[in-house]
């Protein structure tokens, strides 16, 4: 592998569990030393396409390689060289927190220490409870925890399922920071999440739906793709405005959004403020007096819903 | 095999930090004996007993007297009517009517011979059998008494009556003289025991690491699965042989229970049949997704594997299509070999063909299980 080879790369992946379609022709690589979001619903087929990439289970179609090796054939030598953190918090809860890091250490035939250089910054966010169980630590210190478990034999590659899934606030960001970090150091990262926040911080996310990639951007700029006057609308009476912004003729989508609702225009051609100036007319006639509308930039959200309304429902 | 350290030393380190488990593990065969050497008994204490004397005479209170005497039964009631008799059988106040009918003692004068009726509650069949054959032999020695003094020949209905030219039956029980229920129960719980230890807790133990996910992680590591099984299978094959220890000191030195084969057979045994029983734990725990599915699923073919295994019941008094599923029940086997070597004092010559036929079956067990695992894990 030299170093313009990408990390991972996948070509047509396909995997069914019976009648369910996981997974339908994927296709996307990640760069070395990229920071690497996929983004989706519950269901949409990203620990699916986990499971293909950590080689625990065989693509149906299509095939894969990471860091420049078959997930099939060469599932061995992968496994050595990529660290995992599944979704759900997976370590031995009546070991304590060293007796867990030094267990996975010793699977990988190695040691804490040599695996200092990388885990040392979080590790040391934990070693205060070094002797406590696993089970009795909180979310955001076994999510730490965890993390140190899939880098402590120094992975090239680390992959992340929902890595933030169930943990507050707080520690999701200081988790990402985290990333930011390893990354800077030249660690390549794969994060699944179906927070749009933390979408943000990734250099490119690929969306996914219904087990296929809608699409691959960089998470700054892709409301470029978004090519319609797009509205916020702000009422005290949401419900009725729902109602009455989705009777228009022309509206092409209307999602509350938080304490707003996103309005898209269908007329792809005319001017944000001229539509909102006949948005606020209509609405006033039809007795919603004190909404106020602004004309916004299309965020991620608004492209992926955009996304997911053109994409047809997958069939079995 | 590095690796494999290592996962033992996680293994051992689980295991002895699981407080429940060692407890269980201690107190598991002593309680287990306790109880079912104790209470599970054929033995029948007192029988309840209504006395319907309709003859009132010296020869009828003479029978009465002696089914008395023996401890083995308790007059309850003593009534002249049948219906009174018959109610207290319903209410569960009786459990055997002695009906002793008007003209016996005169009949038995006259004719040499009388019956007598004697009802058993027989919804336990086995247990109404028992206190048949004790009210029989009460019956019998009578007869043979007032034979000796009324020169008479028959008292009763069937059964064995001693007398002048007859046959004198002098039983003498071997490898259990006094016909201690214990001894026989003993062998075949400790088996028991050693199976649910083998086969419960495997299944446990690994559909545990499914449940927490930690199995998913493993799975990305470089473990192999033959590594995976062995650091399962080595400590759970130890904890068995721990646990038949346990069971057989108790055995000894609180029931008394006598050793008079070789320990080391016993132990020999013990191992290959641990094959068995951590192969069945290994292959539900294929089976199923959760540690409550794997309880079910266990406890399932646990009790098959006994009621089928001789511990309660002969296997020879099973039906031909039964002996043969018994044949390939590894507790049958195992029960046997226990059987053999702790009350008999069997060799392993006596026993060859016994343990042939079972390590046959660990083995294929075993093999089946493992590579079962591989397939759906992979």
């Amino acid at each position: 592998m030299t170093r313009a080879d990408p990390a991972v790369t996948a070509s047509s992946l396909g995997k069914r569990y019976g009648d369910v379609v996981a997974l339908d022709d994927v296709t996307f690589d990640v760069r070395v030393g990229e920071l690497f979001g996929l983004i989706g619903p519950d269901g949409a087929g990203k620990t699916s396409l986990f499971r293909l990439l950590t080689t625990v289970q065989l693509p149906d179609a299509g095939s894969a390689r990471v860091l420049g090796l078959d997930v099939v054939k060469d599932y061995r030598a992968i496994r050595s060289r990529i660290g995992y953190m599944p979704g759900r918090f997976s370590l031995y809860p009546d070991l304590s927190v060293e007796e867990n890091l030094r267990f996975f250490a010793s699977v990988f035939g190695t040691t804490i220490e040599a695996g200092e250089r990388l885990i040392a910054p979080i590790y040391s966010q934990i070693a205060p409870f070094a002797d406590r169980r696993a089970g009795a630590l909180s979310g955001g210190m076994k999510q730490k925890l965890a993390l140190c478990c899939a880098l402590v034999h120094l992975p090239e590659l680390l992959l992340l399922d929902e890595p933030t899934t169930g943990v507050d606030a707080v520690s999701r960001r200081e988790f990402w920071d985290l990333l930011e970090t390893l990354r800077a150091d030249g660690l390549t990262i794969v994060a699944s999440t179906p927070y749009m926040d933390e979408a943000m911080r990734c250099e490119r996310v690929a969306l996914i739906q219904h087990g296929r990639i809608l699409d691959i951007a960089d998470p700054r700029t892709i409301g470029a793709r978004f090519d319609r006057p797009l509205l916020a609308l702000r009422s005290a009476e949401r419900l009725r405005l729902l109602r009455a912004l989705r009777a228009l003729p022309d509206a092409h989508s209307v999602f509350p959004f938080g304490d707003a609702v996103h309005y898209a225009d269908a007329r792809a051609d005319r001017d944000g403020s001229t539509v909102a100036a006949g948005l606020q007319r209509v609405l006033a006639e039809q007795g919603i007096r004190d909404v106020q509308v602004t004309p916004i930039e299309p965020g991620i959200e608004d492209v992926f819903m955009e996304l997911m309304q053109r994409a047809p429902a997958a069939t079995a | 095999m590095r690796t494999l350290r290592f996962l033992l030393r996680k293994e051992y380190l689980q295991i002895f930090r699981d407080r429940i488990m060692v407890a269980q593990l201690l107190l598991l065969p002593a309680i287990q004996l306790a109880l079912l050497a104790n209470a599970a008994t054929f033995e029948i204490k007192s029988a309840r007993l209504v006395v319907v004397d309709e003859d009132r005479s010296a020869t009828s209170r003479g029978l009465v007297d002696r089914m008395r005497a023996g401890g083995r039964f308790e007059l309850v009631k003593s009534t002249t009517s049948a219906e009174r008799a018959d109610d207290a059988m319903m209410r569960r106040q009786a459990g055997v009517i002695l009906r002793i009918p008007r003209e016996f003692e005169r009949d038995l004068v006259r004719t040499h011979t009388a019956p007598v009726q004697l009802i058993l509650n027989a919804e336990d069949g086995a247990a109404a059998g028992v206190t048949l054959s004790y009210a029989q032999r009460i019956v019998a020695e009578y007869a043979s008494e007032l034979a000796a003094t009324l020169r008479l020949s028959t008292l009763g209905g069937e059964g064995p009556v001693a007398g002048q030219g007859r046959l004198d039956v002098r039983a003498r029980g071997w490898y259990n003289p006094n016909l201690d229920y214990r001894f026989y129960m003993v062998p075949g719980i400790l088996v028991q025991l050693v199976t649910m230890v083998g086969t419960l807790l495997t299944a446990l133990n690994i559909v545990r690491e499914k449940e927490l996910g930690t199995l998913e992680q493993l799975n990305v590591t470089p473990v192999t699965r033959g590594q995976f099984i062995a650091a399962k299978l080595i400590p759970l094959w130890s904890l068995g042989l721990v646990a038949l220890t346990i069971g057989m000191l108790v055995a000894r030195f609180a029931f008394h229970v006598p050793m008079r084969g070789s320990v080391l057979l016993v132990f020999g045994t013990a191992s290959v049949y641990l094959l068995a029983a951590l192969g069945v734990g290994l292959l539900v725990s294929t089976m199923v997704s959760t540690q409550q599915q794997a309880m079910f699923v266990t406890f399932f073919i646990v009790l098959v594997y006994l009621l089928m295994s001789g511990l309660f019941t002969p296997v020879r008094s099973m039906p031909i299509w039964a002996q043969w599923i018994a044949q390939a029940n590894p507790v049958m086997h195992f029960i046997e070999i226990m059987r053999a070597v702790m009350l008999r004092g069997a060799g392993l010559r006596e026993i060859a063909r016994s343990l042939a036929i079972l390590s046959a079956i660990a083995v294929g067990v075993f093999s089946l299980s493992v590579r079962q695992y591989a397939k759906r894990a992979a």
